[in-house]
């Protein structure tokens, strides 16, 4: 699947519930399932301070895609930071870079990704892609 | 007292809805909301007679500067100061904590001289004076608390030295709710010799504040937490200090006689107050002390109590939710924890159900680190919230721990 089919997917599956309860139910039940991140990973060194919750960010890159794992202290924070790893890990680093993620203005999470709400989500994005900037460098 | 419906209709914005619920708004903490008599003043000023104070002849300018000082009036009186040159506004309580440690430190603190704190601060009455002291070589100390979020009086006599030149403590601390023993304190520091500042931000809008029977030697509190507009805060100041303090900001209207060589400062009040004060939020101020008044501030306090008494009434059996702050002695702001549940996640459902708290650190991070933690939700309220809204955040908390079991 390319990463826009997935996007698409994930505002299929968002599409079904009307109530902001569901949808915050939804992200927690992604929030849990959420493959634990290695706990050598949850160090200072992969740590996004935000001044609400926690993100923990860890890549890994095999010389063509680059996978991420993550986690985060807040259980919606980190539903929301699976589906960004469901969008971003395991692709190339020119995909990640070229991705516009217009998913999460689509299933009503942008205010979660705002310079206001300073929970980690939006430096998370940024770090992915700075990631996959110097991966990209240090390929080429 | 006024019915509590009329006292709610007074305040427009309680009234409107967010995700289509009705607000409950609990984060009066953070900044109050305003009644009509506030906007309206507010907009008076820009509709009928804005003009800059204290520099024309005109008309207009008359009026803003004769209600500018009109308002500065209001201040004293509701405080209780002795004069109004000893009233001086300010942009809230950071901008008047910076300049009393900013001119205090320039006249009187040495390197070694000590400068006492609580743990209960607010960052804002701890970084001005991180940066006064590292600026002079001073140090600073700080009161321990308890568990019950409580100053240790105790230890703070123990700290009371020679080198003590100044106590800053807060009146009520923001993310517990603990009233401090001002008077206590106030009392051993002069003794000590050292003169205090009270960081009444989370205190003036919850009681009766007295400068003449309090005697602290600086008081200091932002309008935006007593109903008043945003941009405007005082800073009380004993005359013989202000008189003394060199200004803490140079410009227009603090001046007497400038020339390149030398510049003379102003009289008081007007020495503290350099370049265009936001002299229309100095009007929705005072418009704001009259509705407290008008109100009255016994009835605040009392119907404050009950609506803690009755938060505490609803959360304490809660399980599995743990309340940090339980002094006898708290302005009505609850602090608490559910466990297992990140603040961040209970303050998001709450927001979707549409209940305003804060969480977090709350701006005092050294009270979350002496219980260990890394935030708390915290709802403060004020005389405007209702039993029902306590019930409201009562159903919140329960819908949380089953969203998150």
């Amino acid at each position: 699947m390319t990463i826009n089919e997935v996007q698409n997917n994930i505002i299929d599956e968002f599409s079904f519930f009307d109530d902001w309860m569901d949808k915050y139910n939804l992200l927690i039940d992604l929030g849990k399932d959420l493959p634990v991140i290695d706990p050598k990973y949850k160090v200072k060194d992969f740590l996004i301070e935000g001044c609400q919750s926690k993100v923990w960010l860890h890549p890994d890159f095999d010389g063509k895609l680059i996978s991420f794992s993550a986690d985060s202290d807040a259980i919606i924070t980190r539903g929301i930071v699976a589906l960004l790893i469901k969008v971003l890990s395991n692709r190339s680093p020119e995909e990640i870079i070229a991705t516009d993620l217009y998913f999460i203005d689509k299933i009503g999470l942008r205010q979660n990704l705002s310079p206001t709400r300073s929970n980690g989500l939006l430096s998370m994005v940024r770090q992915m892609k700075l990631y996959a900037m110097a991966y990209n460098a240090r390929k080429g | 007292m006024k019915d509590i419906a009329d006292i709610r209709a007074d305040f427009p914005i309680l009234g409107r809805k967010v995700y289509g619920k009705p607000l409950v708004y609990f984060d009066n903490g953070a900044t109050t909301q305003k009644p009509q008599c506030v906007i309206d003043a507010v907009d008076k000023v820009y509709e009928e007679y804005n003009g800059n104070i204290h520099r024309g002849v005109h008309f207009l300018s008359d009026m803003s500067s004769e209600a500018y000082e009109n308002a500065r009036e209001n201040v004293r009186s509701f405080i209780n100061a002795g004069k109004r040159e000893e009233v001086i506004f300010t942009s809230g309580t950071t901008g008047a904590i910076n300049g009393v440690a900013f001119s205090f430190g320039e006249q009187y603190i040495k390197p070694g001289d000590e400068v006492i704190l609580s743990r209960l601060e607010h960052h804002a009455n701890i970084v001005p004076w991180q940066m006064m002291c590292e600026r002079k070589g001073a140090v600073l100390r700080v009161i321990p608390i308890n568990d019950n979020g409580e100053i240790l009086l105790g230890e703070y006599y123990k700290l009371l030295t020679p080198r003590t030149k100044l106590v800053a403590v807060t009146q009520a601390s923001n993310a517990l709710g603990t009233i401090l023993p001002l008077k206590e304190i106030i009392t051993a520091a002069h003794s000590a010799g050292a003169p205090v500042l009270i960081d009444g931000a989370q205190g003036i809008q919850h009681g009766i504040v007295d400068m003449k029977k309090l005697d602290c030697d600086f008081y200091v509190f932002s309008g935006h937490k007593i109903y008043g507009p945003n941009g405007i805060g005082v800073l009380y100041g004993k005359e013989k200090w202000l008189d003394e303090m060199p200004p803490f900001q140079g410009g227009g209207d603090m001046v007497d006689k400038v020339t390149f060589e030398k510049t003379t400062y102003n009289e008081l009040p007007f020495k503290f107050e350099a370049g265009t004060m936001n002299y229309p939020a100095a009007v929705g101020l005072a418009s704001a002390l009259d509705y407290v008044t008008a109100i009255g501030r016994e009835n605040i306090c009392v119907r404050e109590k009950e609506l803690l008494s009755y938060a505490n009434e609803r959360l304490f059996p809660v399980k599995e939710l743990i309340i940090y702050g339980n002094s006898e002695n708290k302005i009505s702001t609850i602090s608490f924890h559910i466990k297992n549940v990140h603040q961040y996640d209970t303050g998001m459902i709450l927001d979707k159900m549409g209940i305003a708290v804060r969480t977090g650190t709350h701006c005092a991070q050294p009270v979350m680190d002496r219980f260990g933690i890394d935030g708390t939700v915290r709802a403060s309220l004020c005389f405007y919230n209702t039993k029902e809204e306590i019930d409201a955040l009562a159903n919140g908390i329960e819908k949380v721990k089953t969203m998150f079991a």
